[in-house]
């Protein structure tokens, strides 16, 4: 069985060769809140106001490719919303994941589409999907739902069969 | 003519290009709508074109007409009745959706999934390929205008679809993977209907680029439309067929293996070209090195189950359910219940016809995810079609559309 390694200093401890996280605890090991490595899979906690420079981090370490951004919903916990994004590096053939947590008090985050343009659909996606808004994104409109769309439906309090 | 009130709320809401009244007369460009029910939009994709005279001068995706919110749906589902909505989102390949779903799931549950099933689902993964490739093929050329390569090319995929039907017992919706493994073992002539239509199907490729390779017309629609950089494809996110053929060498099955994909021997076919020709000849190379991977499978198929040994996910036998009291409670615990899954993130991709396929799974330690997030690579290939078309003939929009190979169902999920 694959056990987790918990922690960002246990996770530099086990993988003493993954650029990620070194790059990331080199960049500010303050920003860097938890680290957590379980079934083969990094994932960094990144403080909510430092997604843009971290990001760059990465990026500067190699992982040069944005995969997908999406969101979960912890709903009634906080911090509420989890932003995650899936950044992959070709030329390691490795992948990392940075988690954000967002209160609901308020729901916003910068928008990486400075870094990868492709952020642009996802993070109209998670706007349209779960009402976190991101901060110097060039055109943030609902994408899936119609303009005038009241909630978000992708929110754990909005009922699966909608308002009736 | 006076317009009403509702029709001007309508026009407004409904332009996504705004008139820009500061230019005033020097303003030539007109807005034109095209889709969301267009032949050559492959569904449902509506793009709000600018365009002055012939020109294109930018092109403003508009989406979701198909959006049904299967990621909500799933998370009232139990973990196995998610494997029917996968095929749902992209309907040309439903056993990659599949695969990717069932491999995150499995990872979560860490089983072990024998090698005849693994190598099934190659099998069957790269038969879904040639599906998928075969109707881009048909549809793309019949957007440029050659109309008789969509017959050619459906008449092969009908062969697909009956393959798919003889196995899993659905042509289009195959739902054939479990967590797990398998749902069934595949009928007895299975392999050897497999063997037979993939042994001709190399001299039916040929027969397609007879048709379309050293075609002048085809060749000088595609030639030099479309340019994609290498840099511009991984800024926005391009994945697939389109990035390899914008240069960059990049494959899941070869690059991050999943489901042993390690065992066979394919080229991963590379252009530098960046053209919508490019694409259109990678997706070519693409079919025969599917044709490769099907025959290495079928010579190579080892024996034993066809499901991992975890009874509390797989659903027993129906004798052995039928005569042991253990598995009867386990087949109902399974059915009623659900099997709940350790909490955890996983994010498993595959190499889908279009590109990269993720799953992104969240599991609270219940019997219903508590998230899945579907990574399509149609959505994000959408976003570069301004790059590709910007000024270019409205025509090239076409030719553009038809070489991303676009399914909206998985765009707008």
């Amino acid at each position: 069985m694959d056990s987790a390694v918990q922690g960002k200093d246990a996770v530099r401890t086990a993988l003493p060769d993954n650029r990620a996280i070194a790059s990331l605890l080199a960049w500010n090991a303050d920003a860097v809140l938890d680290a957590k490595y379980h079934l083969k899979e990094l994932t960094v906690t990144i403080a909510r106001d430092e997604i843009r420079g971290a990001c760059l981090a990465v990026q500067a370490a190699g992982y040069n490719f944005l995969e997908d951004v999406t969101c979960v919903d912890w709903y009634p916990s906080e911090p509420r919303f989890h932003v995650t994004y899936h950044i992959l590096s070709h030329s390691l053939k490795d992948r990392v994941r940075l988690v954000s947590p967002v209160e609901s008090i308020d729901p916003t985050i910068d928008s990486i589409t400075g870094i990868w343009p492709s952020a642009n659909f996802y993070e109209r996606e998670v706007w349209d999907l779960f009402g976190v808004r991101f901060h110097g994104h060039p055109e943030l409109r609902r994408i899936m739902m119609p303009e005038e769309w009241d909630g978000h439906p992708l929110r754990k309090d909005y009922p699966v069969e909608g308002y009736r | 003519m006076p317009r009403s009130p509702e029709l001007a709320k309508f026009i407004e809401t409904s332009t996504l290009i705004k008139p820009r009244p500061e230019e005033g007369a020097k303003d030539r460009t007109m807005v034109l709508n095209m889709g969301p029910q267009h032949p050559s939009t492959h569904g449902v994709l509506r793009l709000v074109i600018e365009i002055d005279g012939e020109t294109v001068l930018k092109v403003v995706p508009d989406i979701g007409y198909l959006h049904t919110g299967i990621e909500k749906t799933c998370e009232a589902k139990f973990y196995q009745q998610v494997v029917p909505m996968t095929d749902r989102i992209d309907y040309l390949c439903p056993m990659t959706n599949n695969l990717a779903y069932v491999l995150a799931i499995e990872k979560l549950l860490q089983l072990e999934i024998p090698d005849r099933a693994q190598w099934i689902r190659v099998l069957l993964n790269e038969l879904t390929r040639l599906n998928s490739h075969l109707v881009w093929l048909g549809t793309h050329a019949m957007d440029i205008g050659a109309l008789t390569v969509f017959l050619y090319c459906f008449r092969e995929r009908e062969d697909i679809l009956r393959l798919f039907e003889h196995v899993a017992g659905q042509r289009m919706m195959t739902s054939y993977f479990r967590v797990g493994g398998l749902a069934l073992e595949p009928p007895l002539d299975f392999f050897d209907r497999v063997k037979a239509f993939i042994k001709r199907m190399p001299e039916k490729i040929d027969e397609y680029e007879n048709l379309l390779t050293g075609n002048p017309i085809f060749f000088n629609r595609l030639k030099g439309v479309g340019h994609l950089s290498a840099e511009d494809a991984i800024a926005l996110g391009v994945t697939g067929p389109p990035l390899r053929a914008s240069g960059v060498d990049w494959d899941l099955r070869r690059d991050m293996p999943y489901s042993s994909y390690e065992k066979f021997q394919f080229q991963v076919p590379v252009s530098n070209d960046c053209d919508v020709w490019a694409r259109y000849v990678v997706r070519i190379q693409e079919m025969r090195e599917s044709v490769k991977i099907v025959e290495q499978a079928l010579a190579g198929m080892p024996e034993g189950r066809i499901t991992a040994d975890a009874p509390h996910v797989v659903l027993p036998d129906r004798e052995k359910m039928k005569t042991q009291m253990e598995s009867l409670i386990y087949h109902f615990k399974i059915v009623t219940e659900g099997f709940t899954v350790p909490a955890g993130q996983v994010y498993q991709a595959v190499e889908s016809p279009r590109g990269e396929m993720g799953y992104f799974a969240v599991s609270d330690g219940t019997a219903k995810p508590y998230r899945v997030h579907m990574r399509n690579p149609s959505f994000a290939t959408l976003q570069a079609l301004q790059v590709m078309c910007e000024g270019r003939l409205i025509a090239d929009v076409v030719a553009v559309i038809g070489s991303i190979d676009i399914v909206l169902g998985e765009i707008d999920r």
